[in-house]
């Protein structure tokens, strides 16, 4: 059987699973649409939270970034997983005692205002359609990729899936197909992984073979040989970072409390029974996502290695030669085709020069040697995408990475369009505009703006506004400094009153807003060039969450203070909060 | 049971139970991962230089056990404050 037929038929069959869960899991209430029924074991809660959490850049593009970036990589490991633990401290279990619906709405009952649920409302859409914007791209371009078909027609069947089971069984219909997604995810993550590891060290984790010695090679560890590989091209050392200490350490910051403040997250905790539950719960999604998240680095490392070695296959000395151009692998001609993978030969020899051109240092190095610039361009996300092939996998393999690919960018998709839906028709329709609505009207209205909210994100994703490849900064940024800190002040502190969380969220949400747009330019042209010199304190617009963070808290701190403290019945809700007991009362209203 | 007292001394242990998680939680990944990367790089475990392990390995494993260990800690807090769900 060919390939193309192949995925057809793995792909298909996933989508067959995830409609099937669909019919059978409808929500027959706004508590069913929202929270799942508050229902939801731990152990599945954390799989639907690893593959709500893990996007199409997760699966596809996070070992390639690694692989160019080494250690600076680090930065997205560490960021993406870090905050995990500020969510299983110092929101999940609290949020849960709370035990309503959505994150405005607890915004709006601590600081008692309607104003403040409204600006946490403006923030929660914003970071939601940013990034759901590049998550819809992710499946027009997987399947446009693996099935031939062109972005647009990709993305009407991803909406369409997506429609199926978010429209009909809201929340509890994307947390049972979230928990088949991340089962088809991770296994078509792992495996080539684990024969990649194989066939460099004879190790079969991933996770230890980065740590071991190279095949046919036993005194030399993988990372020494990668390191003197790469420094021999005039690469920098791979284990070696080039970014400045301060910026690692605030991007690093600005992921982890980002995480902990994107609101689709968040709402996963509400779902399961008990306080309890949410705190082990976030344990065992970040065991789901560790999987994914240790083997990445391992993919990266290994993946460049393969990729140099099959480049330079005498090694990469001085006497050494590149590989001639016509005897490229198969893998190599395969992705050519889809351009991820160029080749230009600039100085007529027919071989492949692929060295880092960009390093003036190496210049007369690569001069004395007859090589014109590098002549080997790599798309990083070929690192995850061909890997089977590199690998030499089956067929069935390669589908699954289609497979997976899909999974990861529709499970993200769809837990963002529910915190969009419900902010909408909760939050704004129910809580602010229409108090009387009745249960079955409000479920209505979460499915029209759940349908609504699938369109505009299919039009984002077709016509992405420039600043897709910026979402990362801004949807992180913008919950780092705003969302973040207004939750958490809600529960470890009693004097954080009305006026004062609604300012900081203000400051915090266009401090960060005003810094990324000053030096990225995303809807104006940048009013300064995005370089080092030019940050404050040295922090990058990928780290600025952080300051934005900070400038949330003291503001909202100084506001406060000059303003009268909150009533007393917010001291009860508060003392109550942070008791688990009674949690189950919150249960069936 | 649950007087004021009672609640008061649950949420200190809370407080200093979170503190020390969230101390090991910055050592780990700042610390070791980023600040220190240098110093500890020095150091093999087995084919990783340490700091570098510590920032693509090592810190995410050492988170998995905080979350665990934190949730099992509260558990037996709540107990023994007699704050449990029933």
């Amino acid at each position: 059987m060919d390939l193309q037929t192949l995925t057809y038929i793995v792909v298909g069959f996933t989508f067959v699973i995830y409609i099937g869960i669909a019919i059978w899991s409808r929500a027959h209430s706004t508590g069913d649409f929202y929270v799942a029924g508050k229902g939801v074991h731990p152990v599945a809660n954390g799989m639907a939270t690893a593959a709500d959490w893990m996007s199409a850049a997760s699966f596809i593009s996070m070992a390639g970034l690694i692989a160019f970036l080494g250690y600076d990589g680090s930065v997205y490991l560490m960021g993406w997983t870090g905050g995990y633990v500020l969510l299983a401290l110092l929101l999940a279990p609290y949020l849960r005692k709370y035990g309503k619906f959505t994150v405005p709405e607890f915004i709006g009952d601590r600081y008692y205002s309607k104003s403040a649920r409204i600006v946490a409302v403006i923030c929660l859409i914003f970071i939601s359609f940013t990034y759901v914007a590049g998550q819809m791209r992710g499946v027009g371009i997987v399947f446009s990729r693996f099935l031939e078909v062109d972005i647009l027609t990709g993305l009407l069947v991803g909406m369409g899936i997506v429609f199926i089971y978010a429209v009909l069984g809201g929340m509890k219909g994307i947390t049972y197909t979230q928990v088949a997604q991340y089962c088809v995810l991770i296994f078509a993550y792992t495996v080539p992984a684990v024969f990649i590891s194989i066939q460099l060290t004879g190790n079969p984790l991933p996770q230890l073979g980065l740590g071991s010695t190279v095949n046919g090679a036993e005194s030399t560890w993988l990372l020494e040989r990668l390191d003197t590989v790469v420094q021999d091209l005039g690469f920098s050392a791979y284990t070696d970072g080039s970014k400045a200490r301060i910026d690692v350490f605030c991007i690093t910051l600005a992921l982890m409390v980002g995480t902990a403040g994107l609101p689709h997250v968040i709402v996963r905790f509400f779902t399961v029974p008990k306080v309890t539950d949410a705190r082990r719960s976030a344990g065992w999604a970040l065991l789901f996502i560790a999987i994914l998240y240790t083997t990445a680095p391992a993919v990266g490392a290994m993946a460049r290695l393969n990729l140099v070695e099959t480049i330079w296959p005498g090694g990469t000395t001085e006497e050494a030669e590149p590989l001639a151009y016509e005897e490229r692998p198969d893998w190599f001609r395969t992705w050519e085709r889809t351009g991820l993978i160029g080749f230009e030969d600039k100085n007529d020899d027919g071989r492949m020069q692929f060295y880092n051109d960009a390093n003036d240092q190496f210049a007369p190095v690569a001069e004395s040697r007859g090589w014109a610039g590098n002549e080997v361009t790599v798309d990083r996300d070929i690192m995850v995408l061909a890997n089977p092939e590199i690998a030499n996998l089956p067929n069935w393999v390669i589908a699954l990475i289609a497979a997976g690919g899909i999974a990861a960018a529709l499970s993200t998709a769809a837990g963002l369009l529910l915190v969009i839906s419900s902010a909408v028709s909760h939050d704004l329709i129910k809580g602010v505009f229409a108090p009387d609505l009745s249960e079955r009207g409000e479920l209505l209205a979460g499915r029209i703006a759940a349908a609504v909210a699938i369109c505009i994100a299919g039009y984002l994703g077709y016509n992405p506004p420039g600043f897709v490849a910026q979402v990362v900064a801004f949807a992180f940024g913008l919950a780092a400094a705003s969302l973040f800190p207004a939750i958490i002040m809600g529960i470890f502190s009693t004097r954080i009153n009305r006026e004062g969380a609604i300012a900081g969220m203000l400051a915090g949400l266009f401090f960060t807003f005003g810094y990324i747009l000053y030096f990225k330019g995303i809807f104006i042209t940048p009013l300064a060039e995005n370089v080092p010199e030019n940050w404050l304190f040295g922090i990058s617009p990928e780290g600025i969450g952080v300051i934005g963070a900070l400038l949330n808290i003291v503001v909202a701190t100084v506001v406060s203070r000059l303003t009268a403290p909150p009533p007393a019945e917010i001291r009860d809700l508060i003392e109550d909060i942070r008791v688990p007991r009674g949690a189950a009362a919150a249960h069936g209203h | 049971m649950s007087d004021q007292a009672t609640r008061d001394r649950y949420w200190k242990a809370n407080l200093r139970l979170m503190a020390i998680c969230l101390i090991i939680w910055f050592v780990v990944s700042y610390g070791f991962g980023i600040l220190l990367v240098d110093f500890l790089d020095r150091f093999q475990l087995f084919g990783y230089p340490l700091g570098f392990w510590f920032a693509q390995q090592g810190s995410i494993y050492t988170f998995l056990g905080l979350i665990f260990f934190y949730a099992w800690r509260m558990n037996k807090l709540d107990r023994e404050h007699d704050f449990h769900e029933e």
